[in-house]
């Protein structure tokens, strides 16, 4: 009547008890479990960390096991962009071309300490952090991750995927950046996160 | 420079062919020079400072205006054939008395020699030191990167620009003693500039293929590419 809550709609109850439609639901189901199991990723190696990604792709780790063995290279093909290493500025542009021509619907992961944070590269030439470029749906920590690691962040992009509606309309809608700063985080808070904190505030010294 | 390449085997100079031993237990200071730090006082009174054997690498301090006759005799005499040049770099220290350094990084395949030329400028005057582009091609992007990093300009050099940072960065030449470690404006801003950036419009005229067929392009974008206009802008 107005009064009850609007029933959240970005995510998916596949409960029995759940007052959603039987087969908008199994409909969603079917999707997701298409969509989550054949993932392409779209591998932004810069660094060592790219190295743990093949080792992740190769026969060992092997990252069929979830769909994904099929690496895409050319971004209008892919689904999920793994940025695997540091961006340094000059990549900036390029990584964040990459991901416009990506389809929606896409993902991101940020693999290891550099991707997600500048790692200790906090210097006057490396991203802190792509989440400022381009938005990221999972953080995988570790310098760099061990396969394990990675695997654990696909499962919960995995996870995240399955979760997901089709009546969401900002599945197949591209997220802007704020169109003043062409940054999806205020600049003032990538100022102040970018301080230097702890042992690191020696570092900007000059000569004297 | 020959048209042709030269096959050099390493040592085909020396007398006897045995196998190079990597000397050990090298003395910090001192030690027997590299022979060619001696002919090149000799041949060069005025130009060679001084010459050191520093951890059984030779030293040799040339002034500044002399690089381009000495660089040319070392790799065209033919008791140096000095035919690789590894790298080039500067060197600043944190005294601020102290002058920069460039340096240069030479070897001799045919003799096994190796040699560190340098040359010092006062931190007053102008950073500039003569190219070596004309004496071995392979100090372009070498060059560029000293500039880029430094700041020192290779006059003589065909196209002196960034190499490793785009080259519209503002923030100054990164590896200088001045240059703040986390660059010179804020995170935000650096993303700012970093992204407006066109990151196809780093090539020039002359890297591209486009070069050789200059002739047969339209009058109109001729001009643009004469003007110095970089392609994808």
């Amino acid at each position: 009547m107005g009064l009850t809550a609007r029933p959240e709609t970005r995510t998916v109850s596949y409960q029995p008890e759940s007052q959603e439609g039987w087969v908008t639901t199994r409909l969603d189901f079917l999707v997701n479990w298409g969509r989550a199991n054949s993932l392409w990723p779209m591998p932004f190696g810069t660094a060592c960390c790219a190295i743990e990604f093949m080792a992740t792709a190769a026969s060992r780790f092997d990252l069929a096991r979830f769909g994904m063995e099929r690496m895409s290279f050319s971004p209008r093909q892919a689904d999920v962009l793994i940025c695997a290493g540091r961006v340094p500025f000059k990549l900036a542009p390029i990584i964040r071309r990459i991901w416009q021509q990506m389809p929606q619907p896409k993902w991101c992961i940020s693999m290891g300490a550099c991707a997600s944070t500048g790692g200790m590269f906090d210097n006057y030439a490396v991203v802190q952090g792509i989440d400022t470029i381009i938005p990221v749906d999972v953080y995988v920590p570790g310098c760099p991750p061990r396969p394990e690691g990675l695997i654990y962040g696909i499962r919960m992009l995995q996870e995240k995927v399955m979760n997901e509606r089709m009546a969401d309309s900002r599945l197949r809608e591209e997220m802007n950046p704020d169109p003043a700063s062409q940054l999806y985080i205020p600049p003032s808070i990538i100022d102040e996160l970018g301080e230097p904190f702890g042992n690191s505030v020696h570092q900007t010294r000059s000569a004297p | 420079m020959s048209d042709k390449f030269q096959i050099v085997s390493a040592g085909s100079a020396l007398e006897s062919s045995a196998a190079p031993v990597t000397p050990r237990n090298l003395p910090h200071r001192g030690g027997e020079p590299n022979a060619s730090a001696l002919a090149l006082a000799l041949r060069f009174p005025g130009a060679v400072l001084r010459s050191e054997v520093i951890w059984g690498d030779t030293n040799v301090y040339v002034t500044s205006a002399s690089i381009s006759e000495v660089m040319r005799w070392l790799r065209d005499d033919t008791t140096q054939r000095y035919d690789y040049l590894s790298d080039i770099t500067a060197v600043e220290s944190r005294d601020l008395e102290q002058p920069i350094e460039v340096v240069w990084h030479l070897r001799s395949l045919a003799f096994r020699r190796f040699l560190r030329v340098k040359t010092q400028i006062e931190k007053g005057s102008k950073l500039e030191v003569p190219s070596v582009w004309g004496i071995w091609k392979a100090a372009d992007w070498m060059e560029r990167e000293c500039y880029d990093m430094f700041g020192i300009r290779f006059s003589g050099h065909p196209d002196l620009r960034r190499i490793l940072m785009w080259e519209q960065y503002k923030e100054g030449f990164p590896l200088r003693k001045d240059f703040p470690l986390r660059g010179r404006f804020s995170r935000a801003e650096q993303l700012r500039q970093a992204l407006a950036q066109n990151p196809e419009a780093k090539y020039s005229m002359e890297e591209l293929s486009i070069a050789d067929a200059f002739e047969d392009l339209p009058d109109e974008m001729r001009q643009r590419l004469g003007k110095g206009e970089r392609t994808g802008e």
